[in-house]
């Protein structure tokens, strides 16, 4: 399956209003929902014992890292199609370049894909964090300065 | 003392190391996977961090992560348990170079015995009785027919870089050897891209027999006795036994003091076992050298009453061993079965949501398992479930317990090796003691009959 497969299925579940979309190719197994209600989508969905935890195919996927980005079907409806940017590391957060400096980018603040957004410090050694897209930043969920584990919710964005 | 130690490993030695600070009044880090959020360690941990996604590689092995996770958490010692990244120099000099203390020898010991040539020279210069053989590659037949002689039939070919079997022809006698070394070397050079073999004296059935040594940075080194370890399948331990029914006061004092200079010699600290075959004359030869604690630590704290982990922390926060060998004494017989997830007829792994997990308890029964009812036992780790430790003033009374622990244990949901542990406990030759790294060929799965067939 090439990008523009993908991004085919991705225009398909936005103009049918799809949120859940699941293929298996060979034996043809398909299974596809539409949106419900908000808070029937809200549930938090713990992995499935025995399966690795995989981002699930949103419109984030598109821009798939090692920080497994997911579409926020979260926080009670109103996060409904925001991109969460995720911890790729264990570290301590920072928001901006130096102590005392301006953060990277503040809420209500449009970055683009690839923008640092923040600093994970881990052994000493600062890792850049970039946006995985072009988007407002609506959230952040970390203070400056703290610990963050892997794959924890680290900003919201609301793609362009 | 510690005030804070990271756990850096999962499943009951994570488990067993939060007991052991409890005890000593250290706060615990845990670290986890995304698979073991809702494990046993994470919850009884004062803090946790998760360091990764399933993959071991990326969470459990990665040295990035877990120190990450030691400074965030202002951890000042890292425990690394057994497997993952118990015998890394590196995670032990990383450490070292953040100011967290590890847990285990120092990174320059750890290094000497994982090289197995250096660790052998080492050993034998220290006066440990070594397989006899060709001390390197043999370049020629006309040296591997003197080798061989010398050492005396049967011997075994090996592939210097080799592993796993390949590479690998057990030699009856002179006519065989020309053709077993030919064959070797090519396999070898097939395998591992490097021709090069060596010749060792070959022991049918052995026992493998274990020295724990432990030492602290004052120059103490004691020895706590042997366990034998001769029940294995594919080099994996099943079963677990101190003391050996094959080693008597005597070997145990005359050995116990051979691996006490070793370590000296290289400067062990901390815990560490060293592993021997044992032939049929009570003959000892060394194999390698475990620079950590060890999955059966168990039966030798049943029979010595010491808290090995306890003082592996006391140890590396600078404190005197609290005993002298002369106070180390061992007291009746200790048996360990490991029960593992796994089809108990074909070994198949069968990992999945274990629905009812109980076991009886009652006197000289210990368990170190991070089961409970309707826990998970993840595909992606090692596939232990529990040590069942039974201890009694003698061997009899110690199988008697397990074999009654056993039976009374309740493990439904996933499929288990209780069954076959079972089956070794009443085994004839099991109940007599007469042990070997071959015993468990006798419960091989049988051939079809359509491959009988075929044969006939």
């Amino acid at each position: 399956m090439d990008r523009d497969e993908i991004k085919t299925i991705l225009d398909l579940m936005r103009d049918n209003d799809l949120v859940e979309f699941e293929l298996e190719q060979d034996g043809v197994k398909l299974r596809l929902r539409k949106h419900t209600s908000p808070q029937a989508s809200s549930a938090p969905q713990p992995a499935a014992p025995g399966e690795p935890a995989s981002p699930r195919p949103a419109e984030s996927a598109l821009q798939a890292s090692a920080a497994a980005p997911e579409a926020a079907v979260s926080a009670g409806g109103e996060d409904v199609d925001l991109a969460i940017l995720k911890s790729p590391i264990v570290g301590t957060f920072y928001r901006s370049s130096e102590p005392g400096a301006k953060p990277f980018a503040e809420v209500g603040e449009t970055v683009k894909k690839g923008q640092v957004l923040c600093i994970i410090e881990a052994m000493k050694l600062m890792n850049e964090i970039n946006a995985e897209c072009d988007g407002e930043l609506v959230k952040v969920y970390v203070e400056d300065g703290q610990a963050v584990h892997y794959g924890e919710r680290l900003f919201a964005l609301r793609p362009e | 003392m510690f005030k804070k130690i990271l756990i850096a490993n999962r499943g009951e030695i994570a488990l067993r190391i939060i007991h052991a600070c409890r005890e000593l009044g250290i706060k615990t880090v845990a670290v986890y996977s995304e698979a073991d959020e809702h494990s046993l360690h994470v919850r009884f941990a004062d803090e946790d961090v998760c360091i990764g996604p399933p993959r071991s590689a990326d969470s459990y092995l990665s040295v990035p992560a877990i120190i990450s996770a030691a400074e965030i958490t202002g951890a000042d010692a890292i425990h690394p348990g057994y497997g993952f990244l118990a015998e890394s120099a590196y995670l032990a000099e990383v450490c070292e170079a953040c100011h967290i203390r590890f847990i285990g020898p120092d990174p320059s010991v750890i290094k000497l015995l994982g090289d197995k040539s250096r660790a052998k020279k080492a050993m034998k210069k220290a006066g440990v009785p070594m397989l006899p053989g060709s001390d390197g590659p043999v370049t020629g037949e006309e040296q591997a027919l003197k080798v061989a002689k010398d050492v005396g039939y049967p011997v075994i070919v090996k592939a210097v870089a080799g592993g796993g079997g390949r590479g690998m022809r057990v030699v009856n006698s002179p006519a065989e050897l020309p053709n077993a070394l030919r064959t070797a070397q090519r396999e070898a050079e097939a395998a591992f891209g490097n021709g090069d073999v060596y010749i060792e004296k070959y022991l049918k059935n052995p026992r493998h027999i274990e020295f724990q040594v432990i030492g602290d940075h004052h120059g103490t080194v004691v020895h706590l006795g042997e366990r034998e370890c001769s029940i294995q399948r594919r080099h994996q331990k099943l079963v677990e036994e101190s003391p050996s029914p094959a080693v008597s006061d005597k070997v145990r004092k005359k050995m116990g003091s051979v691996v006490v200079d070793a370590a000296r010699a290289v400067q062990y600290t901390n815990a560490g076992t060293f592993e021997f075959l044992m032939d049929h004359e009570g003959k000892f030869y060394f194999m390698e050298t475990n620079t950590r604690l060890q999955v059966e630590h168990a039966v030798t704290e049943m029979v010595t009453g010491i808290d090995i982990v306890k003082e592996q922390i006391r140890i590396a926060a600078g404190e005197r061993l609290s005993f002298k060998q002369s106070e180390v004494t061992f007291s009746g017989h200790a048996i360990e079965c490991r029960v593992n997830a796994e089809d108990p007829d074909s070994f198949a792994p069968s990992p999945g949501v274990i629905h009812v997990f109980c076991t009886p308890g009652g006197p000289g029964v210990r368990v170190d398992t991070f089961a409970h009812s309707e826990c998970t036992v993840p595909p992606y780790y090692d596939s232990m479930v529990a040590k069942i430790i039974t201890h009694g003033r003698d061997r009899q009374e110690a199988i008697a317990r397990m074999r009654r622990t056993l039976e009374m244990t309740v493990i439904e949901g996933i499929r288990t090796t209780v069954p076959l542990h079972l089956k070794i406990l009443n085994d004839a030759d099991f109940l007599a003691g007469r042990l070997g790294t071959s015993f468990m060929d006798r419960f091989a799965i049988p051939p079809r009959k359509a491959d009988l067939a075929d044969t006939a």
